[in-house]
């Protein structure tokens, strides 16, 4: 089984409840853990992995052949993403623009374009403990991290029990890292920012026809969690989980301890929440 | 006309509270929220929406299934696993997959594949009680947020200029990527809020590093600064090494996500250490910016 950890909103906890769930089911199941937040991925400071292997990722961008070349401007037309500009005596590639589709590769009619890797990040795997870690990294001025999602996931198990932890938002990293989620687990905090993004996050599960549920975080800040349980209730999606405001939750996670070092109590609580998962998805 | 964006890689750590109190402190600005996959500034701002303009962007392909002939030729070509194969070997098109590069529209041997341009999203000019405010909402699953926050950072500038206002003030996104490329590309500051945790730390370190490639002035806050103060000090030294001003240290306050609660920008919720720390951090934003 596959379980996305998303949120909409950044900050409500989703890597807190992902490193949690994993670090819970480690001793009874065979889990994966994926950090898809290649922008910011921070699991491993919870998990604190040891990471053995590293893998460079690297997305084709078009190499111009100046010497079969006749300018006659095929590529920059057929290119979706004005990723080349044909002048009259020289190509311009910007790589930056390019999401390596190939098209101007496959079409060019003198066949004056190869490509080339452009490396994007890392793709790193190893342990921690009984769990398989694996995270991306986008290098540092790469735009695009959807390939690198791509790559990261062409390494997901899903005969073991995988959870990923996603990026914030709803856009195109998000997609990528949920696609082909049997369940999303949607982190939310009762903050008009929390309950805003919480219904961006649900339409966009919805709009993928993934089944979700919603952990309630830092549930008795302002006026405590009743506008979102309003909500999760007239969408009929299940509130899985709630987790308290509290100061020493937080002053935990500034050490990078996990939740369940700071109170093991919640081990049982996170076990709960996955057995709930289990039965929403059967 | 000088434009100031607000940051931080890690999301949640206040940077739409940190904007909101610069737009209430503010005299003579534009307002920008330039987080459109998740925008939140609205919701402290209460904005009066005056114009709405619709956001088309990208393509995606479609498939006729009664033109196509099952031949296949598109299938091994399409490099964003898009395209799907039914029993019978015709092909159809996964939305969510498709980046929309027309790849299999110019290979088809009968024409059965049309691009669709589509509306991904929609932006907004508004009235606020503190200036004019552009700001923008993606599709759900929409890709091009980094071409929306353009979009919105030209409205913007267009704004100042037409009303003589000299400063656009921006909310900007969590992440590296190319929403936060796009906010930052011709900036004149970057303000970047962080907190003393391993991943606010290591997310500030990120970011600054991309600030500094596209070479844009940065300087750092700390919010939360008194949840764990060991880390804070690390973060004051590691900026204090690379020349970067930390101009504020707000503390870990409840009546923050209070203030958030009731909709007010947090500067005119309370007044306390923490809100003088923001003004304070504002005073500083002006003087570099001057």
């Amino acid at each position: 089984m596959i379980i996305s950890v998303a949120s909409g909103k950044g900050g409500t906890g989703k890597t807190t409840v992902a490193v949690s769930l994993a670090l819970s089911l480690e001793e009874m199941h065979s889990v994966q853990f994926l950090d898809c937040d290649v922008e910011e991925p921070n699991a491993r400071f919870f998990l604190k992995p040891q990471i053995n292997e590293s893998l460079t990722v690297f997305t084709p961008i078009p190499e111009i052949d100046e010497s079969r070349c006749n300018y006659c401007g095929k590529c920059a037309q057929v290119c979706a993403y004005h990723a080349l500009a044909v002048l009259k005596d020289t190509v311009l590639v910007f790589p930056e623009l390019c999401h390596g589709c190939g098209g101007c590769t496959l079409l060019c009619p003198e066949r004056a374009i190869k490509e080339v890797g452009k490396r994007i990040g890392v793709v790193e795997s190893g342990h921690a403990g009984k769990v398989a870690f694996l995270q991306g990294r986008l290098d540092i001025g790469q735009a695009m991290s959807p390939p690198l999602i791509r790559a990261l996931k062409k390494q997901m198990n899903p005969g073991r029990t995988v959870i990923t932890d996603a990026p914030p938002g709803t856009s195109c990293p998000v997609v990528e890292s949920v696609k082909g989620s049997d369940f999303c687990l949607l982190v939310t905090e009762p903050t008009p920012f929390g309950l805003h993004d919480l219904e961006l996050a649900a339409a966009t599960a919805r709009e993928m026809d993934i089944p979700c549920g919603v952990v309630i975080n830092r549930a008795s800040l302002g006026n405590g969690d009743g506008k979102v349980r309003d909500f999760c209730a007239a969408e009929e999606i299940p509130v899985l989980m709630t987790i308290p405001f509290d100061r020493k939750i937080a002053e935990a996670y500034s050490r990078g301890q996990t939740i369940l070092e700071a109170f093991p109590a919640y081990r049982e609580r996170f076990l709960e929440l996955f057995e709930r998962i289990g039965k929403i998805e059967s | 006309m000088k434009q100031v964006v607000v940051i931080s890689g890690k999301g949640g750590t206040g940077k739409t509270v940190m904007s909101a109190c610069f737009a209430a402190l503010s005299r003579n600005s534009v307002l920008a929220d330039v987080d459109v996959d998740a925008s939140n500034l609205h919701l402290l701002l209460h904005p009066e929406i005056r114009e709405r303009h619709v956001f088309k962007s990208g393509r995606k392909a479609r498939v006729n299934p009664d033109k196509c002939t099952a031949c296949g030729v598109c299938l091994p070509l399409c490099r964003f696993e898009a395209l799907v194969e039914d029993s019978e070997g015709k092909v159809s098109v996964s939305p969510f997959s498709c980046e929309g590069c027309g790849v299999c529209f110019h290979v088809c041997p009968v024409q059965a594949i049309g691009l669709e341009s589509r509306v991904s999203g929609e932006w907004y000019v508004s009235k606020t009680k503190y200036g004019p405010f552009v700001h923008a909402r993606l599709g759900i699953a929409e890709e091009n947020s980094g071409k929306l926050v353009t979009e919105v950072r030209k409205k913007a500038r267009e704004i100042a200029e037409r009303e003589g206002r000299d400063l656009v003030i921006m909310d900007g996104s969590p992440g590296i990527g190319c929403p936060v490329i796009a906010s930052l590309a011709g900036t004149d500051l970057a303000l970047v809020v962080t907190e003393p945790t391993p991943s606010g730390f290591h997310d500030m370190e990120r970011i600054v590093a991309l600030a500094r490639h596209f070479k844009i002035r940065v300087v750092c806050c700390i919010n939360k600064y008194d949840l764990n103060l060991e880390n804070s000090g690390r973060i004051e030294k590691w900026c204090d090494a690379r020349s970067i001003p930390v101009v504020g240290e707000v503390p870990f306050e409840v009546a923050i996500p209070e203030s958030v609660v009731r909709g007010i920008p947090y500067v005119e919720y309370a007044e306390n250490s923490g809100t003088q720390e923001i003004r304070k951090i504002w005073r500083s934003l002006l003087d570099l910016l001057s």
